[in-house]
């Protein structure tokens, strides 16, 4: 995690692994306090998927129950429910650029980039904390999900795999996100900026409907954007196979999600501690 | 001699295509003394402690803090540095004690000690009282002395301050002063920037003065003070006698007087002291001119400024210094 590049000298301070992880414990005890101290933050951002379930599930439900797969047991909430799991965990991330910009903003981040610390921590502990939050804000939907009448058709193993997927996909996005926040730097900017990868990714998917009935130009990208992978592989941990799409098996959409937060880390990673380092405001 | 403690060399940087915010700055100085960089806004004193904090990459220079090239070994030098920027960089949603036991596990202390540091630093500045309040319910000043303690806590060799005392109100900046006058005493180096003349006068071992990005000038106030002359004469007359007046100075004191425009007060240098001064009462006497103040004074950093930009330095630093309501600079100097 560390980011030195020059050789080490003598006098040299190269951050040490255990340094690094102790940075990084600090930074997400600080990010999760404001949660904690703030509580109208974290229950307005509850309160907003919630009401997407709610509102998807009366108003559309009656509407697109019957053309759903089998898998779902002809409830739409059972075809909802992993989908919205991604829906929060992709706006979730959006956070992580709010967040960042403000510490920018308001200096924050000169004083943690004057200090000794792992230059990667102010970044890890951003979007860890932010993992622990939309965790959070996964697991109340889904209970106000089973209160209103979801069930997993699988197994609670599938289930607990489909929320572990999730929150996987969380965290790579949140790293898209931390880049987004760096650039932007200005808290009400990087507000609107997250909506930009957001909002296509979460409507020209398969979150809220079957994809088949959509144009084919772009059903070509929604079935095979990440957050349409990621949905359809949750829905086969937690549905079963009938849930995807003809051909498509539930290892083969778990491992091509994975491989997506894989890449999708593999660039924003070192590409928003670049930015970070050099980030000047 | 020892080695000097900071050393910048030919430092440049420029913001944009245009902005030169720093020209060339060189300066250097030794451990152990409190450092001041006046400028007016604008003058780059920010751009330098953020170069020297490892903050910002000049295109041109070098520089040494505590031994370490700040340029080449960024990280080693943060081990060894202290900063308080010119806005205060707290959490409002930590307590005081929070936040600056958080910088201070940041420099590497264990729980225990980060904790202790913190309680020592807070009573030092005068924040025990509030230190578990969250500090959104801090007033600004007490924010900038929490940021100010915060800089403490890793004991850093040297210690960055960025206008240390802009709003904070009469009486703390006293404290202000006394504290890190009691750091420096301790052995800390310090570099401040202020607007204040009079703060750098009464609290900074050396000077430098800083005007668009060039340094002007450097060295101690009584140094500074030197470049203008021995002494100053300052005087004030009715409107109707000013250009009589100043020809009169002119012609005694061999320099040109500066009128400033808004008080009407006329300075000039006084080469031979009070002797100087008798001549002038008399020339204006035989021209049955009465000034309504006159007086001689040991030059000030304001005439300092004068003499170096050839503009008075509150013209540009007036409009913050008025809003503060606070920190306002004597009109009448000491002698
Ligand atoms: N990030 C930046 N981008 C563009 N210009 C900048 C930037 N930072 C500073 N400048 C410019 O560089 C010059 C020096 O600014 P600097 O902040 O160092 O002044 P200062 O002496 O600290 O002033 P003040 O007393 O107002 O704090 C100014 O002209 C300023 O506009
Ligand atoms: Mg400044």
């Amino acid at each position: 995690m560390t980011t030195a590049t020059a050789p080490s000298k003598p006098g040299r301070v190269a951050a040490s692994l255990p340094q690094t992880a102790r940075d990084i414990a600090v930074i997400t005890q600080r990010n999760l306090l404001r949660n904690v101290r703030l509580p109208q933050l974290i229950i307005l951002s509850t309160i907003q998927p919630i009401m997407f379930l709610l509102l998807f599930n009366y108003v559309f439900g009656g509407a697109i129950g019957g053309t759903l797969p089998e898998a779902a047991g002809g409830e739409y909430i059972n075809w909802l429910i992993p989908g919205l799991l991604v829906q929060v965990a992709a706006f979730g991330a959006g956070q992580t650029a709010l967040g960042l910009a403000e510490d920018l903003s308001k200096g924050v981040i000169d004083r943690f980039r004057s200090l000794p610390m792992a230059r990667s921590a102010v970044l890890a502990g951003r979007t860890f904390s932010d993992l622990i939050r939309n965790g959070f804000v996964i697991g109340l939907m889904l209970v106000v999900g089973f209160v209103i009448g979801f069930r997993y058709q699988t197994s609670f193993a599938g289930l607990v795999a489909g929320l572990a997927l999730a929150m996987v996909f969380s965290f790579a996005f949140s790293w898209i996100m931390a880049t987004i926040g760096l650039i932007v730097k200005n808290p009400e900017a990087a507000q609107q900026a997250v909506f930009l990868p957001v909002f296509p990714l979460v409507f020209a998917s398969s979150v809220f409907v079957p994809t088949q009935t959509m144009p084919s130009w772009l059903r070509a990208f929604a079935d095979n954007q990440p957050v349409t992978v990621t949905v359809d592989a949750l829905r086969g941990l937690i549905l079963g196979d009938g849930a995807l799409l003809p051909g498509n098996t539930v290892e083969g959409q778990v491992l091509l999600s994975l491989l997506y937060a894989g890449a999708i880390l593999a660039v924003f990673v070192p590409l928003s501690v670049r930015v970070y380092r050099r980030t000047v405001n | 001699m020892t080695t000097p403690i900071v050393e910048v060399e030919g430092i440049s940087k420029t913001f944009g295509k245009t902005v030169r915010a720093l020209d060339n700055v060189s300066l250097e100085f030794q451990p152990g003394i409190i450092y001041g960089l006046l400028g007016p806004n604008g003058a780059g004193k920010t751009t330098l402690i953020r170069v020297l904090t490892t903050l910002l990459r000049p295109e041109a220079g070098r520089a040494m803090v505590a031994g370490v090239d700040v340029l080449a070994d960024p990280k080693a030098a943060r081990q060894k540095i202290g900063l308080a920027g010119q806005f205060a960089a707290v959490d409002g949603y930590l307590t005081g004690r929070e936040n600056v036991q958080m910088v201070g596990r940041l420099y590497g202390l264990p729980m225990a000690e980060a904790t202790a540091r913190a309680d020592e630093v807070l009573g030092r500045i005068g924040l025990a009282d509030a230190a578990d309040r969250q500090v959104k319910t801090y007033s600004g000043g007490m924010q900038r002395r929490l940021d100010l303690a915060a800089s403490l806590v890793g004991r850093p060799e040297v210690l960055f301050l960025d206008e240390p005392t802009t709003g904070i109100d009469p009486r703390s900046r006293i404290d202000v002063w006394e504290l890190i006058s009691d750091l420096v005493d301790g052995g800390t180096t310090v570099l401040l920037t202020t607007q204040y003349l009079d703060e750098a006068d009464q609290l900074a071992d050396r000077i430098a003065v800083i005007d668009e990005g060039r340094l002007i000038s450097e060295g101690t106030s009584d140094d500074l003070k030197e470049t203008v002359g021995g002494a100053v004469i300052e005087l004030s007359v009715p409107a109707d006698r000013q250009d009589e007046t100043m020809e009169a100075l002119r012609r005694i004191c061999q320099a040109e007087p500066l009128l400033h425009e808004v008080t009407r007060e006329i300075t000039v240098p006084a080469p031979d002291g009070a002797r100087t001064l008798t001549e002038v009462v008399r020339a204006l006497d035989a021209a049955s001119i009465t000034p309504d103040d006159i007086g001689l004074h040991k030059p000030s950093l304001d005439d300092v400024f004068l003499s170096l930009t050839g503009r008075p330095a509150e013209a540009d630093a007036g409009d913050e210094a008025a809003a503060n309501g606070s920190n306002q600079r004597r009109r009448r100097r000491r002698p």
